[in-house]
């Protein structure tokens, strides 16, 4: 039998995300909402050792926390009075369905990945709101201080509150941007995670995990978004590749060394069959959605020789059209280079020298080296491998480079 | 972290078939979970009559076909949950059972809730954090 603060715990962390959706639409203040979502739960904690857990747990929650949010709003009427106001926000007493749930927990995402915030801002306040996760939880995953976090709410409630940012998903024009801001939110947390851009370990397995699971409620509850499947695709394909990632000392392994037999089949089926939905949708093809169609041809590829290297650069190139980054010109130039032969990657890639973005970015010099390498320029290879290693910051990384130079004959 | 949530119950319980209801009320559980972001599959089971076992003793490997007809309990659906703790999946299963509590009265069944092991459980070269 669980004690009955393990299925507190349970109940909490299953319905926060809804409890906090479902006040905030009341109250119109995320950060309000959640502290009423604590209150809740913290009387939960007094109560139900003493008086016995209620019939239905989570309905019991969601109530108490909902009658408190009325009691708020009474008071901040009766100080205002403005009976006009109270009966304005006042909800019914019916226990919302489902459904409507759904509606306030989608208006939670769109307020929590809103652009007036500072996208760090924005990611912390994902992870607490839409992934329930505790301050000292993201604090542990990003490696700082959970001051920092704290910090990092706060202020994005602050400012929600100030910009008296809306309760609401944006309709008509504005919701592709608004959309896009959404999902760049759960690819940060994904990348944070999948390529740590500091620490010793290259790999955060739990953001990945994270980001996989706020994907997974987005796709849900925005089924006719092409590019949310893609975005999820893309993610579920690339998590299906993280145990074999790393080797055994925990150095990073290059996609065509890695173990396919380590690759998550079942990841690799759901990546699939999303990206088909993405696809289906029809319109163009998003980034997300190119990025994941890239991704499958690997994922299809039993070896790395069985590759289809002319098909992705083919898509690096549409790519490139929707997401005209040096880092995505870059990739086409890898593509290129199994593609065509090393020449032309090379070129493709001495093309993006003078690229501001890439001055410091590490797979610059490596790109080149792996190049250089295949044209026998052993020692210019040698001297790029080197450079790329003085210019990442993960420890993992840096290690695999040099061992790369020192592999060279 | 992956879970794999069986649900065992003796098969034809009560000899009838499930009311219609419970079918809507799990679907609709089900679509929860799935807008929560953690569902991330879900089937019944055919009855073990369609089954076969495969087992192995002294040494022997040896094929029956079911039913399991000794078996008090057996597997009748599975689910497998994306969660980050044991606690929300012991409240989702929670949730499942209580669903029978309401549409099927009678029934008696039981859940088990299983981790399924990742690389995090093979060691420190693979330990998550």
């Amino acid at each position: 039998m669980p004690s009955p603060h393990a299925l507190i715990e349970g109940v909490f962390r299953v319905e926060a995300t809804r409890i906090v959706a479902s006040v905030a639409r009341m109250v119109r203040d995320v950060g309000v909402a959640e502290e009423i979502a604590q209150d809740a739960l913290v009387t939960a904690l007094e109560q139900w050792p003493v008086k016995g857990t209620p019939d239905n747990p989570a309905a019991w929650l969601m109530t108490t926390a909902r009658n408190r949010a009325i009691d708020r709003i009474r008071r901040e009427a009766r100080l205002a009075e403005n009976l006009v106001e109270l009966g304005h926000r006042l909800p019914s007493d019916v226990v919302p369905e489902i459904d409507t749930i759904e509606d306030d927990v989608l208006r939670l995402v769109f307020v929590t990945c809103h652009p007036v915030l500072a996208p760090q801002n924005r990611v912390a306040l994902a992870l607490r709101l839409l992934g329930g996760l505790t301050t000292a939880e993201i604090a542990r995953a990003y490696l700082v201080p959970e001051a920092t976090v704290a910090q990092r709410i706060t202020r994005a409630k602050r400012t929600l509150a100030e910009k008296k940012v809306p309760f609401e998903v944006p309709a008509g024009d504005e919701r592709p941007a608004r959309l896009a801001s959404v999902l760049e939110v759960v690819y940060l947390i994904f990348n944070e995670g999948y390529s740590a851009s500091s620490g010793d370990d290259l790999l955060r397995p739990a953001l990945c995990h994270d980001a996989l699971h706020l994907g997974r409620t987005l796709a849900a509850l925005m089924p006719a978004e092409p590019e949310v499947h893609g975005l999820l695709a893309l993610l579920e394909l690339q998590a299906s590749r993280l145990r074999a990632r790393t080797g055994d000392d925990s150095a990073p392994v290059p996609l065509d060394r890695q173990n396919r037999a380590r690759w998550d089949q079942w990841l690799i089926r759901r990546g699939l069959a999303g990206l088909e939905k993405a696809q289906g949708l029809g319109g163009t093809f998003g980034p997300y959605t190119l990025q994941a169609a890239i991704a499958a041809e690997h994922a299809r590829a039993r070896t790395p020789d069985d590759t289809d290297w002319m098909r992705i650069a083919a898509l690096y190139q549409v790519l490139l059209g929707a997401l005209p980054t040096p880092v995505v010109a870059l990739n086409r130039a890898v593509a290129l280079g199994r593609a065509l032969g090393p020449q032309a990657g090379l070129d493709a890639a001495d093309a993006l020298a003078g690229e501001p973005a890439l001055r410091t970015y590490p797979l610059l010099p490596g790109v080149r080296a792996d190049l250089l390498a295949r044209l026998g320029r052993i020692d210019e290879a040698r001297a790029e491998f080197e450079r790329a290693a003085a210019m990442t910051g993960n420890v993992s990384e840096r290690e695999a480079l040099l061992s790369r130079a020192r592999e060279l004959p | 972290m992956r879970y794999l949530i069986l649900l065992k119950a003796a098969e034809n319980q009560l000899g009838g078939t499930p009311p219609p209801e419970l079918f809507a009320e799990i679907a609709k559980l089900g679509e929860e979970a799935t807008k929560a972001g953690v569902l991330l599959d879900t089937a019944g089971l055919t009855p073990s009559a369609a089954g076969t076992r495969v087992s192995l003793e002294d040494g022997k490997i040896s094929v029956t076909d079911g039913p399991f007809t000794e078996a008090k309990e057996t597997i009748v659906s599975y689910a497998m949950y994306e969660l980050r703790s044991q606690e929300e999946a012991v409240e989702w299963t929670r949730r499942f059972l209580q669903v029978h509590v309401d549409f099927w009265p009678g029934w008696e069944g039981s859940s088990e809730i299983r981790r399924v092991m990742g690389p995090e459980d093979f060691g420190a070269a693979f330990a998550p954090e």
